[in-house]
């Protein structure tokens, strides 16, 4: 929501120099455990009162999932899937949704205002609102489908990981407010042994494929989810399996801001190049004998056109 | 400065036109290249900051898009393209470099232009569905995001495209002396013409006798 | 709760049935969470939906709402068959060994004793056999014909598996399977818990459903246990505290007994009371009950309660039967009630059958409703449309709202589920001119004392004379409030000297040297001060027992009946789960013995000191039979009971009371196929939370729950509008199709279960929608009369 002094900056968006790096930081994460969450949506509620959102009421649609999406007031949402993942089992599996905070965010590298999105170096990715422009770029550059545009305002919002409240050394709201243990809040390092002793619990219990949601694609996420079918995401409610920054998106921001500009530029210095070897075209009258008004005029034309 | 003699080659709505794309032309590529390349974002400062540059921009393009369109039709009869564009192709590197003698005879519009011509009407189109797709917040919301960044992707490329086009365009026009004042004034020289466009002058000095 | 919060992380299997806690009890949950983690303990989900709860669990099995006793009935087969018991427990602390009158019968599904048209039993057959020596005879061997224990093993011979699953729906192998986990649970080192809530009580059964799981308890040798017992997880943070202070009309504060008609004196009453030890060398720990009882009288008023008055004995109302919630409005219904003062409570949408309610309620001259917020009871005069279409013109009632302070606007104690009374400080000022209760009620007082001083009045001496000591008559303070109910000495006693606070009921008296406002809240502000503001977050046991949070009544004892963690010999059944324990000369541990600590276990004192046998009872006089004995809901989808099919009067609980107006708004299967229940949903709190935006943002409207094969068969697409019926009423609400809720095979048919999730309503900031008891029966549990919410019949139709 705002520039964090406390919290040093890693990458800024739109940015190509790097931002002062000299303090060493530990990567912090979230750990999400999918099979200790009751879908009490504690985490929801708590995410609104710290920073202060409240939507419209809406209307139930035949779903748990209220509001239906994430939106600019709803940064964190309970999805709710009803699966089959045998045949003869059935599970509602409930994931916290929100921003994953990837090593590699895509929001970053799609967004065009500089500043306006940064990962600080503990690897939260932030949104700095005063410097979003509103153009959705951050939108098409999320993997996980996460910001939201705001009509009110044209700014993108999302989770920061309460970046306010980490910066001071608190945990997040939602970690402080789940009453399970659902969701733990610390180093990455620590985060990802947790989930070890975890997965172990879950493998005692038959989940055969429990894991760890940290997916390489985008370099690990700083908000990580242990999951029962960690072989297969999708089944809460489309976690994408393999998640990466679009090649679209990639190729974009990636080679072809330098290969445009660098056209452009080179197309730019032929042309000249070639002006001062070959000089103007000038048009000469082969059937009639020049007249000196014609020369004259022709003298007065170049020096308008320079 | 005009010569008595000299002809007229666009009608005064024509330039008016013409430059009224080149103002939007010039505004899209600057605002499009401020949010384009961080480097340049310091030129959404022409514009009134990120935000009025995200908000202008389309409805400029729309602006741009709408006077290509009425261009497109006011010029698409002579930007036919016929076999000897082709030739003059294959014969534009000499010319380049000064040798002009293999080009052949050229009317309204040599195959540059047509060229020039026809890239800026499917830039624009190009320009204008990738455009929408990518609109916030009035039409992205709608679009899958795939497809949004799919229409990201088209969108700079057919405008860098452009863009590059446009700068020979213009390189032509300050190259080919003679060639501003057809679309400053309106007028070219009777040399001009008969160098650059041996048909079109034909053309027109025949309509002259009668 | 026998146990606590905390101690469920020390469970090893966790039973959720008749309630959902991960929905209801989201903080508590984490109790299990914690076990689940570090013990490996398992969940276990048995519930008529896949509840939030179940998708957490490790196993779960679905079942026919109503029919838990039938489950439960089943469950004490399989152990008792399989000899998967804690015979030493049984033998020793429970009275399987104890035997019964001969007069004792069960037949046809009644037990002896009936009145068929009083609906209600003589419970005299029920007694035990007296020896010459006067006290109960007993057989430990377990074999005498009319032991608790064979009587038990024969009345619950019927509960195979096969009935079991012909009765509540449940696949046999899931039942079998839950059946094995349970079982486990009898080794000593092993032990269970269950959570539950009204998905239990709100039933005409609802106190037998409870028992059944008790009985079970204790033939596990769960109870007393760390990670055992039976806990009651409840509703709201200090529903305990009510609980303790005096929720039932019958009641005075601390679970003592109000004089009924009969008891003519305060002698006779007392002893009746003070019951005497039925086995040798019991502790009977009710023989104290004189001075509970006269200290209560000294805290409520002072010098006027005296020897000379039977301590005030004519100031006390003698009732004439109990006046619950059914009651009461029952009688309001009748016209014979007039004036209703409504303090927290918002009974037209939490009693049953809102279409009598309303009429009850217009049919008053006056009600004050006391409330923080604008509840449906203080605005059901109003006309909300279809929400709430009465004829405000015809209603004359007048109603006065009183807004009082939320709990966050004032200091004082919650109770939580696990009697932990905790003190909390006062956040934030109240808005606009609302007033603590504390000075509603106070100024109430003081205007009637006002009036009965001057104008007189038939015996006003109960309202002049009462004891009010307090520094601001107007408004007595939460702690001045605290210290009368923890209590203290009137005269020198021994090292106490006149005045001063307590250190528990151990030292009150019968002689009128002490007050007390509730004895098993007492010590809780000693002279230490006040106990229940510690927050000592140190736990040397490591058990979660944290003596030094809070205080817990009683005496600050964690865990009821912990000498039965221990063998008889006095070691501890699990020496990691120890709370108490004979060290050779007292019982001690971790926690407050609940013994006399000096009582060597050669003395065989049993750990069920409340009860004269000093032992727990499998065996008991409850209103509707000593044994649980399966009976269908008021509206059961089968119309008959599968036990006893021929049997029409033994259907549904036959000593449930059913006023006479009532028996014609039950429904029938034929017209209203459906089973149906009532339930919570975790984003909100009964019908206060709809006040709040936040929580109307996460869970906005109202809604019903079917699975996918009932929608099919209706035509109903998810998010479709539906209409629900029952005989009462009807609603209409948003319809959530869902795998969650399946079809059950009940005696060969099948049943459909329409779930119906309560919090909407007409006042409030979230969408309008009906109340859910528009549907619901008006019949209580025949104990507790607590309203049959749980299980019912209705129809569903696409709106």
């Amino acid at each position: 929501m705002a520039s964090m002094q406390s919290l040093d900056i890693k990458n800024r968006s739109a940015t190509s120099l790097p931002s002062p790096s000299v303090r060493s930081h530990t990567e912090l994460a979230k750990l999400i455990d999918v099979s200790k969450c009751i879908g009490c949506k504690a985490c929801q509620v708590a995410c609104m009162e710290w920073n202060d959102l409240r939507g419209p009421v809406g209307e139930n649609t035949g779903v748990y999932d209220n509001p239906q999406d994430l939106n600019e007031h709803t940064w964190t949402l309970m999805r709710f899937s009803e699966v089959e993942p045998d045949d003869f089992s059935f599970e509602w599996l409930i994931r916290k949704d929100g921003c994953m905070h990837c090593d590699d965010p895509g929001c970053l590298k799609a967004c065009p205002a500089p500043g306006a999105i940064v990962q600080y170096a503990n690897g939260i990715v932030d949104f700095i609102s005063e410097k979003c422009i509103g153009c959705g770029y951050c939108i098409a550059g999320c993997p996980f489908d996460i910001p939201r545009l705001s009509r009110a305002d044209n700014r993108a919002y999302k989770c920061t990981l309460c970046s306010d409240r980490v910066a001071v050394g608190l945990e997040p709201a939602c970690v402080t407010t789940c009453p399970t243990g659902c969701i733990t809040f610390g180093t990455k390092e620590d985060m990802k042994q947790q989930a070890v002793l975890r997965i172990a619990d879950l493998n005692s219990r038959g989940y055969d494929n429990a894991g760890l949601y940290d997916p390489p694609g985008v370099g690990g996420t700083h908000v990580m989810y242990v999951l029962q079918h960690a072989d297969r995401p999708g089944l809460y409610h489309g976690l994408p399996e393999d998640p990466r920054i679009s090649p679209m998106v990639g190729f974009w921001q990636g080679i072809t801001k330098p290969l445009a500009i660098g056209a452009l530029a080179l197309l730019a210095m032929a042309s000249f190049l070639h002006f001062i070897k070959h000089g103007p075209n000038v048009a000469e009258d082969d059937d009639d004998a020049p007249s000196r008004d014609k020369t004259r005029d022709r003298k007065e034309e170049s020096s308008h056109v320079e | 400065m005009s010569n008595k003699d000299d002809i007229r080659r666009y009608k005064d709505g024509e330039r008016l036109h013409h430059w009224i794309v080149a103002i939007t032309f010039i505004l899209l590529a600057m605002s499009g290249l401020a949010l384009f390349h961080p480097s340049l974002y310091w030129l959404t400062n022409l514009f009134g900051g990120g935000q009025w540059t995200r908000i202008l921009h389309p409805f400029i393009g729309l602006v741009m898009f709408v006077s290509v369109m009425v261009l497109m039709v006011r010029f698409w009869r002579h930007n036919l393209v016929n076999r000897d564009d082709l030739r003059w192709i294959r014969y534009l590197p000499d010319a380049l470099h000064k040798r002009e003698g293999r080009l052949p005879p050229v009317g309204r519009y040599n195959a540059g232009q047509k060229i020039i011509y026809w890239s800026t009407v499917i830039g624009m189109f190009l320009l204008l569905f990738s455009g929408l797709i990518m609109w916030q917040p009035y039409f992205a919301p709608v679009f899958p995001i795939g497809l949004v960044r799919f229409a990201i992707l088209v969108h700079a490329f057919s405008a860098i495209l452009l863009m590059m086009v446009i700068i020979l365009h213009i390189y032509a026009a300050i190259w080919v002396k003679g060639s501003l004042q057809a679309m400053v004034k309106g007028t070219v020289s009777r040399t001009w013409a008969k160098k650059h466009h041996p048909l079109w002058y034909r053309e027109v000095t025949q309509e002259e006798r009668k | 709760m026998t146990n606590h919060w905390v101690d469920i992380k020390n469970a090893d299997l966790i039973l959720i049935m008749g309630g959902n806690a991960a929905e209801a009890h989201p903080c508590g949950f984490k109790w299990v969470t914690e076990a689940k983690a570090n013990r490996g303990a398992k969940l276990v989900v048995v519930d008529p939906r896949f509840t939030r709860s179940a998708a957490v669990s490790d196993y779960y099995a679905p079942v026919r709402v109503g029919s838990d006793i039938a489950f439960l009935g089943g469950v004490i087969r399989y152990l008792l068959e399989t000899g998967q018991i804690n015979h030493e427990y049984v033998a020793h602390y429970t009275n399987a060994a104890l035997i019964v009158k001969d007069e004792y019968g069960f037949a046809d599904g009644l037990f002896s004793g009936y009145d068929e048209v009083n609906r209600r039993y003589d419970r005299s057959s029920w007694g035990y056999e007296l020896g010459e020596d006067g006290y109960v005879r007993a057989d430990e061997t377990l074999q005498h014909p009319r032991c608790v224990y064979q009587l038990m093993k024969t009345h619950f011979d019927r509960y195979t598996p096969e009935v079991v699953s012909r009765i509540t729906g449940t696949p046999e192998d899931r039942f079998l399977k839950i059946c094995e986990m349970i079982g486990e649970t009898s080794r000593p080192d092993k032990v269970m818990t269950i959570m539950y809530a009204l998905g239990w009580t709100q039933h005409s059964v609802g106190s037998q459903n409870i028992r059944t799981m008790a009985m079970i308890q204790l033939l596990l040798g769960n109870m007393g246990m760390p990670g055992g017992g039976v806990n009651a997880l409840r509703g709201h943070a200090n529903v305990q505290g009510i609980t303790d202070m005096n929720l039932v009309t019958t009641n005075l504060p601390g679970y003592l007994g109000l004089p009924g008609d009969d008891d003519q004196s305060f002698e006779g009453f007392m002893d009746k009371r003070a019951l005497k030890p039925v086995r040798p060398g019991q502790m009977s720990f009710w023989q104290n009950y004189p001075k509970f009882h006269v200290s209560l009288m000294k805290a409520w008023w002072g010098e006027h309660a005296n020897a000379d008055n039977g301590f005030a004995w004519d100031y006390l109302p003698h009732v004439d039967k109990p006046y619950d919630v059914l009651q009461m409005f029952e009688l309001m219904h009748a016209g014979q009630m007039n004036g209703f003062l409504c303090q927290g409570f918002n009974p037209l949408a939490a009693v049953s059958h809102k279409a009598k309610m309303s009429t009850a309620l217009a049919r008053l001259k006056y009600m004050v409703v006391m409330d923080p917020l604008a509840t449906e009871t203080s605005e059901f005069w109003r006309n909300f449309g279809e929400f709430n279409p009465v004829n405000t013109r015809q209603i004359q009632t007048e109603v006065f709202r009183l807004p009082t302070t939320l709990f966050a606007e004032e200091d004082g104690t919650f109770t939580n589920s696990g009697r932990v009374i905790a003190w909390k400080e006062k956040a934030v000022d109240p808005p606009g001119g609302a007033r603590t209760d504390r000075r509603i009620i106070a100024s109430l007082y003081l205007e009637l004392k006002r009036l009965y001083e001057e104008e007189g009045g038939t015996y006003p001496d109960p309202i002049v004379n009462l004891h009010w000591p307090y520094g601001n008559p107007d408004e007595p303070s939460a702690p001045e409030l605290l210290r009368e109910i923890s209590g203290r000495a009137l005269q020198d006693i021994g090292d106490i000297p006149a005045g001063r606070q307590l250190a528990g009921f151990g030292q009150l008296r019968d002689d009128g040297g002490t007050a007390c406002g509730n004895w098993l809240y007492s010590g809780c502000w000693s002279a230490e001060g006040n106990l229940t503001a510690r927050r000592d977050t140190a736990d040397p046991s490591g058990l979660g027992i944290y003596p030094g949070w809070g205080f817990a009544w009683p005496a600050n004892r964690r865990i009821l009946y912990n000498r039965a963690a221990c063998d008889t010999q006095g070691k501890p059944w699990d020496p990691r789960r120890a709370p108490i324990a004979w060290d050779g000369s007292r019982w001690s541990g971790p926690d407050i013995p609940d013994m006399r600590p000096t009582a060597a276990p050669g003395e065989q004192v049993s750990p069920f000191i409340m009860l004269p046998e000093g032992v727990a009872r499998l065996f008991a006089g409850m209103n509707d039979g000593p044994f649980p004995e399966h009976y269908e809901p008021f509206e059961s989808p089968l119309g008959y009971n599968p036990l006893h099919p021929d049997q029409p009067a033994v259907t549904s609980n036959p000593a449930a009371r059913v006023f006479a107006n009532d028996w014609a708004s039950f429904g029938t299967a034929r017209d209203f196929p459906y089973a149906a229940t009532t339930y919570r949903l975790t984003e909100h709190m009964h019908f206060w939370t709809k006040h709040s935006l936040a929580n109307a943002i996460v869970q906005p409207s109202q809604f019903i729950e079917i699975g996918e094969a009932l929608a099919r068969e209706k035509g109903i697409a998810n998010g479709d509008r539906v209409t629900v019926e029952s005989n009462r009423g009807e609603i209409t609400a948003t319809a959530v199709v869902t795998k969650r809720i399946k079809p059950l095979r009940v005696e060969g048919r099948t049943v459909h279960t329409v779930g119906i999730p309560i919090h909407w309503g007409f006042t409030g900031v979230a969408n309008k929608g009906y109340l859910a008891n528009v549907l619901t029966p008006f019949v209580g549990d025949a104990n507790s009369q607590t309203p049959e919410f749980k299980a019912f019949l209705v129809n569903i139709e696409k709106a």
